[in-house]
């Protein structure tokens, strides 16, 4: 922490003993700036695939569906048999018929909201609510097939393990893409670092004569490129939140892409963009220095 | 002080010198002469330890240049002041900034304010303090250079053609300083075409004069 400071105070004179280099100064603030501004959009959406993932998988991996579509006159008396012989199944904690109101909503993104569903033979639909160990399905699909025969049991796997699949990959792609902004941010400050202390070769000369440590001379550019990389990604970070926060807000009817963005606690994530960027600019212009200055002498 | 023994030098295959054995002992006086291109400016480097010798043994302060680390290079640089024809200086300082240097690299910065007013003081340059080097002289240059050198009180002085660009006046005066330095204790090594120079200095102060020709190091002969 004392280093930390010590290098944001820095040494003055050090600092004028190499000039500003303009181009690296302005190479090194827009590169940081823009990958800043990317690194919180890839935040964004790891975290918001994140939490798509945890609802998914919380919602639905502990329910499944039981269809019943018996004709007219079998229908209530197949209803009841079938909740019996869920309320008798191991690992089934609770099973529920929808009501005619909760069917007609389930529809209504078809039909309209004023689908006479009485008058229709829809399937009746029986909402089932696991137990943490779960239930076997294959035994209940077969005392169903037995005991309930117009009874259909969709447990969610087959479009539900995709879905979080899916989800989580989207996540990790948003912190790979973290990863790779990180690299390239690196990748830029190191070249910018490199062209700053070419440019200064005749510095480095005349502070190597007059005794000059190698790491004396490598902390006057490493604190300016750090100090750069900590101004652009913090104006990067800051464009980057409002853009997020300009974005239109969650909506019952909202999908994935305005679901976009950070919520409660994790506004506070990006904060940490522009340390990790001057941490990054840190290693990679100190490393840069240290190479360049060995290869000079 | 600084010891070169049985020294050689060679650049893109092509000997410089060699069989070169020089030893600075401390409160000497040195010159050094040849003609160009023999490696005075080459045997100076390797008395700072800004070349290593391909053959032979160079000991600064003791230690072997060869095995020394980058830090030690540049600690036992603190206590060699050097002085370039080209003054070496950074052109965006200002001269006492430049004076200065050594000081500031070496994390003794506090001290700067009352030795630099007296240094700046001796190379009579109070009035050029505050420009910057391209604004000099010649001859303001080679004493703000010699400023440099001495401000951290080094041990050794190594001048490489101190008097090239400046007149006969201002050669006479560059010499006073060096000798007065001498007389406080330092070892001074020069490089010089100038012989003139050299008589002015014989007759003020014992000094050696060496003379680097046909790749070898000797003592100059009955002509000086």
């Amino acid at each position: 922490m004392t280093r930390f400071f010590a290098l944001i105070a820095g040494d003055p004179q050090a600092d004028r003993a190499v000039p500003p280099t303009g181009f690296t100064a302005r190479l090194t603030l827009f590169s940081a700036g823009a990958m800043a501004f990317l690194a919180v959009f890839a935040m964004a959406l790891s975290m918001a695939t994140g939490r798509l993932a945890d609802r998914w998988a919380d919602e639905l991996a502990r329910t499944s569906t039981l269809r019943i579509s018996a004709p007219a006159d079998q229908a209530n008396a197949q209803l009841l048999a079938a909740v019996e012989v869920l309320q008798t199944t191991p690992g089934v904690a609770a099973a529920r018929p929808l009501t005619p109101d909760e069917q007609r909503a389930l529809l209504a993104p078809w039909f309209g909201p004023d689908l006479p569903i009485e008058d229709l033979q829809i399937p009746q639909l029986i909402e089932i609510i696991e137990e943490d160990g779960g239930y076997d399905a294959a035994g209940l699909r077969a005392r169903l097939q037995a005991e309930v025969p117009a009874a259909i049991l969709d447990d969610h796997t087959r479009w539900r393990d995709p879905l979080v699949l899916a989800a989580n990959r989207l996540r990790n792609l948003g912190w790979m893409a973290m990863f790779l902004i990180g690299g390239a941010t690196a990748a830029m400050i190191t070249l910018a670092a490199q062209a700053a202390l070419s440019a200064n070769a005749q510095v480095i000369r005349v502070m190597r004569l007059v005794g000059a440590r190698d790491v004396y001379i490598a902390g006057a550019f490493v604190r300016r490129f750090t100090l750069r990389a900590l101004t652009g990604a913090a104006a990067g970070t800051v464009a980057g939140m409002s853009a997020i926060w300009l974005l239109p807000t969650t909506d019952a009817a909202g999908g994935f892409l305005t679901g976009l963005g950070f919520q409660g606690w994790q506004w506070a994530w990006p904060l940490i963009i522009p340390f990790l960027a001057a941490a990054v600019a840190f290693f990679a212009t100190r490393a840069a220095a240290l190479r360049t200055l060995k290869e000079q002498s | 002080m600084i010891e070169l023994d049985n020294v050689a030098y060679s650049y893109g295959g092509a000997e410089l010198f060699s069989q070169v054995s020089l030893s600075l002992t401390a409160g000497s006086f040195h010159f050094l002469t040849g003609p160009s291109g023999a490696g005075k400016t080459t045997l100076l480097k390797l008395c700072y330890g800004a070349l290593l010798a391909t053959a032979g043994q160079v000991r600064l302060f003791g230690d072997d240049a060869a095995t020394m680390d980058r830090d030690a290079v540049a600690m036992s640089r603190r206590r060699i002041g050097v002085v370039h024809q080209d003054c070496q200086f950074l052109d965006h300082l200002s001269v006492a900034d430049n004076i200065a240097l050594p000081l500031t690299v070496s994390g003794r910065d506090s001290e700067a304010a009352s030795n630099l007013t007296d240094l700046i003081g001796w190379v009579g340059l109070r009035g050029q303090a505050a420009q910057l080097p391209p604004e000099l002289s010649g001859g303001e240059r080679q004493r703000a250079a010699l400023a440099r050198a001495v401000i951290m009180s080094p041990d050794v002085i190594i001048a490489d053609e101190p008097t090239g660009n400046v007149d006969w006046d201002m050669s006479q005066r560059l010499l006073t300083l060096l000798i007065e330095l001498n007389r406080m204790g330092k070892t001074v090594i020069i490089a010089t075409h100038d012989m003139n120079l050299i008589r002015a200095a014989k007759s003020q102060v014992t000094t050696r004069v060496l003379r680097l020709k046909d790749r070898r190091l000797m003592q100059a002969g009955v002509e000086l």
